[in-house]
């Protein structure tokens, strides 16, 4: 395919054909993915992730707008029409998180996105969807505060709520990215993992993630690798819709295939039929603690940046580990021996890595838009190590970390 | 109303570790379910092709007995989650059980709103005008001045009209009926059923052991007769003095008509951006 200029390239003819592909002129993503193989083009993290859901094969978008997110749902509105999925604007977040589970019920790859105040009111929904091991995608665009705080101002205070967020004690997987580029790639991971682990996985972005732009090349698609659902192949009556014979990944039929099974939020046996018995019911809890716990090699994504020979380590995600990394590019200049340790997975958390960096350094570096959490998970890594050499950096103002900041404190403590 | 023998409602049951049901004696929800089943039974409908959906409460733990496929989701949600449901597979016809706080409280914005899209949702809203599962607590249908364990002088709000309700947000079919008309209540479901857009039947309903005790109403006979003579088909309304109507229960089918359903324009919408793409 020849180069075209974006602003000027006139939209091909589309095919008729139902591939996931099949885009329609007048469309920036079209643009792009005409051109993805050889252009960059310059894109917001919210529109990143849109594309990366729609190259993951999300087909149904139920949602509420909210500030910094609407972009997703904008996005979604006019592409998913197109390709014969389905964008529903729901009254609220609640409604959303239900709908989109219930469309993953009858089939769909499914996925919402909203901020803060529509990530709390998602929650009882999030905890509804991991009990019934029912596949979907919160995607959460970070604002600053409690309530309606700052909405167009980062922070990075929905780290603990990603986890904890749902009563009734649930494991959560949270992805996290700290560039646009990431934003795309994490989106597509979160909707395969969903599928795979049979989940309700969240997507945490920071506002300025969200809305700033970058240039990014978006892969071929033939290198985008699209994780979908086990159907079951058993017969109708054999299926069992939480099969505990399958290393607690288990196939999942869809409503109107024949199946006729029964989800319910109580707790439940493996056919899905609630039960009251304790054994039962602790072997469902066992089930969805056991299915992340004994997959982290699987789940857990860390970036090792300049840890080698690192006696000072910095350990954050997000926006705040771009920071990190200018800070150490100025330290090193310096000649002072920084790295960079980054999960791209905070849920479930990279204890094992974690405990390799506290092995291997001085002293550790938690900065972070919060008024402290990352923290917590490596204090309790640090149990026979002084927490003298832990040290936090928080700032809950709206305004980012800088790497000069970042970079003071390196050499408060070098 | 075909005539449809009584084995019919063990066929559509779940046999296997779900009886017995969680109902109290004298409940109307089994007579409700057992309308269903038969006016589902009279029509040519494939199982696999009927999900029930229900919310949290004494009738939501409907669909645990039935076969067909299944999903008693969060309290309130029932709409929202059928919503989802139906838009992702249009052919599935989609029949949500809910209950007067369930749909009404906690839930009234999903009515509303799936009201107003019009979308082709088959809701059966059982109306026992109490919290049943938590012991007896008012709900917005429980009467002015009756007692419930939240109201234990008396409730001073004023009920919901529920088929008003629903009208005024949009609903294209809106039924009333109660538990005692259980042949009306079939007919009614199966014209839902047959309906394209938003159907409502709001089924009277009886809650002897909370409702009634509380509230002096003489068990589940009385309440069923109660029913039968404190209410008044919709097309005697007219013909009849305006103080026989007062306080009556009125049956019948208040709303039918016509108009774009949402599943349908979703649909055209599609195919209209789709056809844009291909000149």
């Amino acid at each position: 395919m020849p180069k075209k200029d974006i602003k000027t390239k006139p939209a091909p003819k589309a095919k008729a054909t139902n591939e996931t592909l099949a885009v329609k002129p007048d469309s920036k993503l079209e643009e792009i993915q005409a051109t993805r193989e050889r252009k960059s083009v310059l894109m917001q993290g919210n529109e990143a992730v849109a594309y990366g859901a729609l190259d993951a094969g999300v087909n149904f978008f139920a949602g509420y707008p909210i500030t910094p997110s609407t972009e997703v749902a904008e996005i979604l509105s006019a592409e998913l029409p197109k390709r014969g999925g389905v964008f529903v604007q729901m009254e609220d977040e609640i409604a959303s998180i239900c709908a989109i589970t219930g469309a993953s019920l009858a089939g769909a790859k499914s996925l919402t996105a909203t901020s803060g105040p529509g990530f709390s009111l998602m929650q009882e929904g999030i905890g509804f969807a991991k009990i019934t091991e029912t596949p979907c995608v919160v995607v959460n665009v970070q604002r600053m505060g409690p309530s309606t705080g700052m909405p167009t101002s980062p922070a990075q205070g929905d780290i603990m709520q990603a986890k904890w967020g749902s009563h009734g004690d649930s494991p959560a997987i949270v992805l996290y990215p700290a560039s646009v580029k990431e934003s795309y790639e994490l989106t597509i991971r979160a909707v395969n993992l969903s599928e795979k682990y049979r989940t309700c996985v969240i997507l945490l972005l920071d506002e300025v993630i969200g809305h700033m732009r970058e240039s990014v090349r978006l892969p071929d698609m033939a290198n985008v690798r699209v994780i979908n659902r086990i159907k079951p192949t058993v017969p109708p009556n054999w299926y069992k819709h939480y099969d505990e014979n399958q290393k607690y990944l288990s196939p999942l039929a869809s409503y109107g295939e024949g199946y006729r099974f029964h989800v319910t939020g109580l707790t439940h046996d493996s056919h899905g039929f609630p039960t009251n018995k304790s054994g039962e019911a602790g072997e469902m809890m066992d089930r969805l603690r056991k299915k992340i716990s004994y997959n982290m090699r699987d789940l857990v994504q860390i970036e090792s940046y300049q840890m080698e020979d690192a006696t000072i380590a910095i350990f954050t995600a997000g926006i705040t580990a771009r920071a990190a990394k200018a800070a150490i590019a100025m330290a090193r200049s310096e000649g002072i021996k920084v790295g960079l340790l980054r999960p791209l997975t905070i849920w479930p958390f990279p204890d094992e890595a974690v405990r390799k960096m506290l092995r291997n350094v001085e002293t550790v570096i938690v900065p972070e838009l919060n008024q402290g959490q990352l923290i917590h998970e490596i204090q309790r890594l640090t149990k026979d190590k002084s927490e003298s050499n832990l040290i936090a950096m928080q700032r809950v103002n709206g305004q980012l970390i800088t790497p000069n900041d970042i970079l003071h404190k390196i050499k408060e403590v070098s | 109303m075909a005539n449809i023998p009584q084995r019919i409602i063990h066929e559509y049951l779940r046999h296997d570790k779900k009886f017995p049901h969680v109902w109290c004696a004298g409940c109307s929800n089994g007579i409700v379910l057992g309308a269903i089943i038969r006016a589902i039974a009279s029509m040519d409908l494939d199982r696999d092709d009927i999900v029930m959906v229900s919310g949290i409460g004494c009738s939501s733990r409907m669909p645990v007995y039935v076969d067909f496929n299944t999903l008693h989701s969060l309290h309130g949600r029932a709409i929202a989650f059928a919503t989802g449901i139906k838009m992702h597979k249009p052919k599935l016809k989609v029949i949500v059980i809910t209950g007067d706080g369930d749909c009404t409280a906690i839930g009234g914005n999903h009515l509303i709103h799936a009201a107003r899209r019009n979308i082709d949702l088959k809701v059966i809203l059982i109306n026992n005008n109490i919290y049943g599962m938590t012991g007896g607590q008012c709900s917005p249908t429980t009467p002015h001045d009756a007692i419930a364990t939240t109201a234990p002088y008396g409730n001073i709000e004023p009920d919901f009209n529920v088929c008003n309700l629903a009208m005024g947000a949009g609903a294209s079919f809106v039924a009333r009926t109660t538990a005692f008309h259980v042949l009306e209540l079939q007919g009614m479901i199966k014209d839902a059923m047959e309906h394209p857009g938003f159907s409502l039947i709001e089924v009277i309903s009886a809650c002897p052991v909370i409702f009634g005790r509380l509230n002096k109403k003489g068990g589940a006979p009385q309440m069923m007769k109660d029913f039968r003579d404190n209410s008044v088909p919709l097309a005697a309304v007219a013909k009849l003095p305006p103080e026989k109507v007062e306080g009556k229960i009125v049956r019948g089918i208040l709303r039918r008509e016509i108009r774009p359903e949402y599943c349908a324009e979703y649909a055209a919408l599609s195919k209209r951006v789709q056809a844009m793409g291909g000149e």
